[in-house]
């Protein structure tokens, strides 16, 4: 095992630990709780002591979707943009790297901002209608 | 000692690996008991009222008490409710939260052990892909519950996050433009040397972006919209009752810990102070202390400040939510990395 991965053992542990710390919340909790009736009231839905009218699951705004189609199209960029940030103080100190390192990303910016303004002229940033 | 030295260097890393997340896992879950206890004594002094003062002294034992009432409850399971979800969902919350830790430097060293579980080079990118999961719990909540305030708050809580999550992974890029390192250990040693080398200072706009997003993704007040009380009764943990509704519960303060954790660390100079010299390594074990304890003085200041907006802001409504996520916090994050790369451009 390399010690790149081995760095990872721990996280594992850790992961263990919270995965059967918390099996055991809801397992002792079904042991020591109180036993109840099943009564008919107790299985519907809570809607403020109403009955409840119609499905659990409303239909929902198309909002929402659009909504995670941009956060997907966004967080990619906001991926591309880690390695580029971790490598730029080194590389803009080379000579003849400036131009690119600096000019290359500024131009995947520009881009980005374009698709983004576009976004937002299309009003898919708008919540109200 | 003489026990240690008789075992191998990898067996040492896996005991050594062991306490520490006994440790962490230890004081984080103190850390969420008592911040619940804190909270809500704060909450009182602010409206003028006493607070929990019956469990013991000052009502120290009241997280003691609300445990054991949350498990004596009756666990029950609705008939409305998709089972399985319903079951994994305060558990999909819980983990996340608790694994998030796992890359914070929480001191210099004890001994020759570096106080971090795990030092990983990729640090920050970890952090932001576990707080990712995050979100599955709060929309499986909703959707297990197969009834309508916890649907709504679940799609709520996913949108207010992703769109969150845009501006904090921006808002971190201009710190990583200054430190050219994930690694969250050298991202401590580039703030040691001088109070101006703490990177709130060096870059307040990132810190008040991270802040926003921090106080959104972990669903605290002025953004707590997918469990707004008066209009939702609570959000996506109606139907939850007994210890899965404190699961969910103790999953916020877990996020919350650890989001001030990375605030601490990212922007306050993690475990260092830049006066008597404790902005460097440990040499002797009780400096390690001290940095540990440096470190929870800064993540506890941190925690009442969360608070503290708690009860000082009224909530935004939905519309104003997205306006300021997506219309403000975004562009700024953008404005604030070129601004960031043209100045170390015209340096070198």
């Amino acid at each position: 095992m390399g010690t790149q991965l081995a760095q990872y053992v721990p996280v594992l542990m850790l992961a263990g630990v919270a995965v059967v710390f918390t099996g055991a919340m809801l397992g002792l909790s079904v042991l020591l709780g109180k036993r109840g009736r099943r009564t008919q009231v107790k299985d519907t839905a809570y809607e403020c002591g109403m009955i409840p009218v119609g499905e659990g699951t409303a239909r929902l705004s198309v909002k929402f979707y659009l909504v995670a189609m941009l956060f997907i199209l966004f967080d990619i960029a906001v991926v591309f943009l880690y390695p580029w940030a971790v490598v730029f103080r080194r590389l803009v100190a080379e000579p003849g790297m400036a131009g690119p390192v600096f000019f290359g990303m500024l131009g995947f910016l520009g881009i980005v901002l374009v698709g983004y303004l576009y976004a937002w002229r299309k009003r898919g940033l708008d919540w109200r209608g | 000692m003489e026990i240690l030295d008789q075992l191998s260097s990898s067996q040492q890393f896996v005991l050594f690996s062991a306490l520490k997340v006994a440790g962490v896992f230890a004081v984080l879950m103190f850390i969420v008991a008592y911040i619940v206890l804190v909270e809500r004594k704060v909450a009182a002094a602010i409206q003028d009222r006493v607070g929990p003062n019956r469990a013991g002294p000052f009502g120290i034992w009241q997280p003691l008490a609300d445990a054991v009432k949350s498990f004596l409850k009756e666990d029950f399971t609705p008939g409305h409710v998709r089972k399985v979800y319903y079951w994994l969902a305060p558990a999909a919350v819980m983990i996340p939260s608790l694994v998030t830790v796992a890359v914070i430097p929480f001191g210099s060293q004890l001994g020759a052990q570096r106080m971090v579980i795990a030092d990983l080079n990729v640090g920050v990118l970890y952090t932001f892909g576990i707080v990712s999961l995050g979100v599955y719990g709060l929309v499986l909540a909703g959707y297990a519950a197969n009834s309508k305030y916890p649907f709504i708050g679940g799609l709520r809580s996913s949108a207010q996050m992703i769109s969150y999550e845009i501006a904090m992974g921006l808002s971190v890029v201009p710190v990583f433009l200054l430190v050219g390192d994930l690694n969250l250990s050298r991202v401590i040693a580039h703030q040691a040397g001088g109070w101006s080398h703490w990177l709130v200072f060096q870059q307040p706009l990132a810190f008040g972006i991270f802040l926003a997003a921090a106080f959104a993704e972990t669903n605290r007040l002025p953004f707590d919209l997918p469990e707004a009380e008066q209009e939702l009764a609570g959000g996506y943990n109606v139907e939850y009752s007994s210890m899965k509704f404190a699961l969910f519960f103790m999953g916020e303060y877990a996020n919350m810990a650890a989001a001030a954790a990375m605030m601490v660390t990212l922007f306050f100079g993690g475990w260092t102070l830049p006066i008597w010299g404790l902005d460097q390594p440990a040499s002797s074990f009780l400096g390690g202390v001290l940095h540990i304890g440096i470190f929870l003085a800064k993540l506890l200041a941190l925690m009442l400040v969360f608070i503290w907006v708690r009860w000082m802001w009224p909530r935004f409504r939905y519309d104003q939510l997205m306006h300021l996520g997506w219309k403000r916090l975004l562009p700024l994050a953008l404005a604030n990395i070129v601004l960031t790369a043209t100045w170390l451009w015209l340096r070198a």
